[in-house]
């Protein structure tokens, strides 16, 4: 009796094992970052792994009411034109004085149509506005309403094209970043010129910044420069989180 | 275990202010402000400027300071351990609850729930009585394990995913049940020292008990 009952429990745990092994490996990421080694950066994938094969693709941050904004503090880079990188800190500041009127967003690499886009040709497009909640891996949280065009937009305004793996974003302090194309077209993921129903504060990423919210904040980065379309993964060299002891993926 | 203690506490350092809520920072006051790092009320910060008309509103203010920060290591290696605790954990449970485990030696009997306050008073006056060499526990020994495995750790489990924006998008009723993201964090934290004070008086337990036999039942698991 008791041997039966054994039984049919193992035979309905190795069943619901085996559905759930197939249903990972069929989600489960075709490509992982490197992690060069490092038993952390092996964390951090299998994390991102996970993520991938358990959580919704278009699942969507938490949003908030207008009434829920607070007070939020500026880190980081607070005004890239004091910064001692000749040439972007200059660009930068005459940028800065002439109210951004000259700024340009290039989009290149894998795309159709590579160019650049103006504040003015951004504001243009089609536009999301979204209270969102910052998370810090610090450990603090603020909740701001951001506004700006959905990335997926600006990316098919330049025509993506089918090899296109990975978003890769340069600032204006000098930071390399990416995203997978999953969180680059997800639809909470902006190019955000406004915040608070303002423009983009200096210290908060002005003229433009990226909005990920499905990951912790450093991942929304400010002072957007430069967007290149890749098929591979581009760790930023010494100008990237990996590199600098940062993980890549920080949906946690 | 250890490993998630220090990286967590490491973590905890970088902000050392707890809140209830969504939302805490510096710019908005906390339950609590440990003196734990240089990031303690450190005061480097731009004029707050306020995001609307009014002087009351929320504001920003840029942060001139530079803060004590390990967390490019520390929440990796934090999570790397709760990858290894939450798999081998879950085995653990599922292990226990199929082999009754749970039942036969954490589920006080009603005759044992008796005598409760004899053996508070003389657990308390360290009255340890001597090891019996594996389970049966005591009636303090298995509410403790009782509470340690079906509270505080699947507490300290589910307030460290409501900390994870992804998981949070996926799931959203943990920052419901919670009531928001700080309040997780504050729980975890809770929950974090309850864990270690379980885990001091254990082995406090394991050498007022009688150690050396106690260790030969643990590690080689003979009796009497």
């Amino acid at each position: 009796m008791t041997n039966k009952l054994i039984t049919r429990r193992t035979a309905l745990i190795s069943g619901l094992a085996a559905l759930g092994g197939v249903t990972l490996a069929r989600a489960w990421p075709k490509e992982l970052p490197p992690s060069y080694g490092n038993l952390l950066r092996m964390g951090d994938n299998l994390t991102y792994a996970a993520h991938r094969a358990l959580i919704p693709e278009r699942a969507l941050a938490k949003e908030y009411g207008v009434a829920d904004i607070t007070s939020m503090p500026a880190t980081g880079t607070l005004d890239p034109g004091t910064l001692n990188y000749p040439g972007l800190s200059e660009t930068y500041r005459r940028l800065h004085h002439g109210g951004f009127a000259d700024w340009r967003l290039s989009v290149e690499g894998l795309v159709a149509r590579p160019g650049s886009f103006s504040l003015d040709e951004l504001k243009r497009m089609p536009s999301r506005t979204q209270v969102t909640r910052h998370t810090c891996e610090e450990g603090w949280t603020a909740i701001a309403q951001w506004t700006g065009v959905p990335l997926s937009r600006v990316l098919d305004a330049a025509g993506i094209q089918p090899r296109a793996r990975y978003v890769v974003f340069y600032s204006y302090d000098d930071w390399v970043d990416c995203l997978d194309l999953l969180d680059a077209l997800h639809p909470q993921t902006l190019v955000a010129y406004g915040m608070n129903g303002r423009d983009l504060p200096l210290a908060h990423g002005a003229p433009a910044r990226l909005r990920v919210e499905r990951q912790i904040g450093y991942k929304s980065m400010k002072y957007l420069q430069r967007i290149v379309v890749a098929d591979t993964f581009d760790d930023g060299g010494t100008k990237g989180s990996i590199r600098n002891g940062w993980a890549w993926y920080t949906g946690i | 275990m250890l490993v998630l203690a220090v990286s967590g506490y490491l973590i905890l350092m970088v902000h050392p202010r707890l809140y209830w809520g969504e939302v805490g920072n510096d710019l908005t006051p906390a339950l609590v402000e440990l003196p734990i790092s240089r990031n303690h009320q450190h005061g480097g910060w731009t004029k707050p400027a306020p995001f609307f008309a009014g002087a009351r509103g929320p504001v920003s203010a840029g942060r001139t300071f530079d803060i004590f920060n390990q967390n490019g290591w520390g929440r990796s290696l934090h999570f790397l351990a709760a990858w290894f605790l939450a798999l081998t954990g879950l085995v653990y449970v599922v292990a226990g609850l199929f082999a009754g485990h749970f039942r036969s030696h954490f589920w006080p009997r009603a005759r044992e729930l008796r005598g409760l306050g004899r053996e508070l008073r003389d657990h308390l006056r360290l009255r340890i009585p001597a090891a019996t060499g594996g389970p049966r526990y005591g009636l303090l020994q298995k509410l403790s394990y009782a509470i340690v495995v079906f509270v505080a750790a699947p507490l300290i489990v589910l307030t460290g995913l409501t900390m994870a924006p992804a998981v949070t998008a996926g799931l959203p009723f943990l920052l419901t049940i919670f009531g928001g993201y700080q309040s997780a964090r504050t729980l975890h934290f809770l929950a974090f020292v309850a864990l270690v004070l379980f885990a001091v008086v254990h082995v406090l337990m394991v050498i007022l008990s009688g150690f050396k036999r106690q260790i030969r039942g643990i590690t080689l698991g003979e009796s009497q």
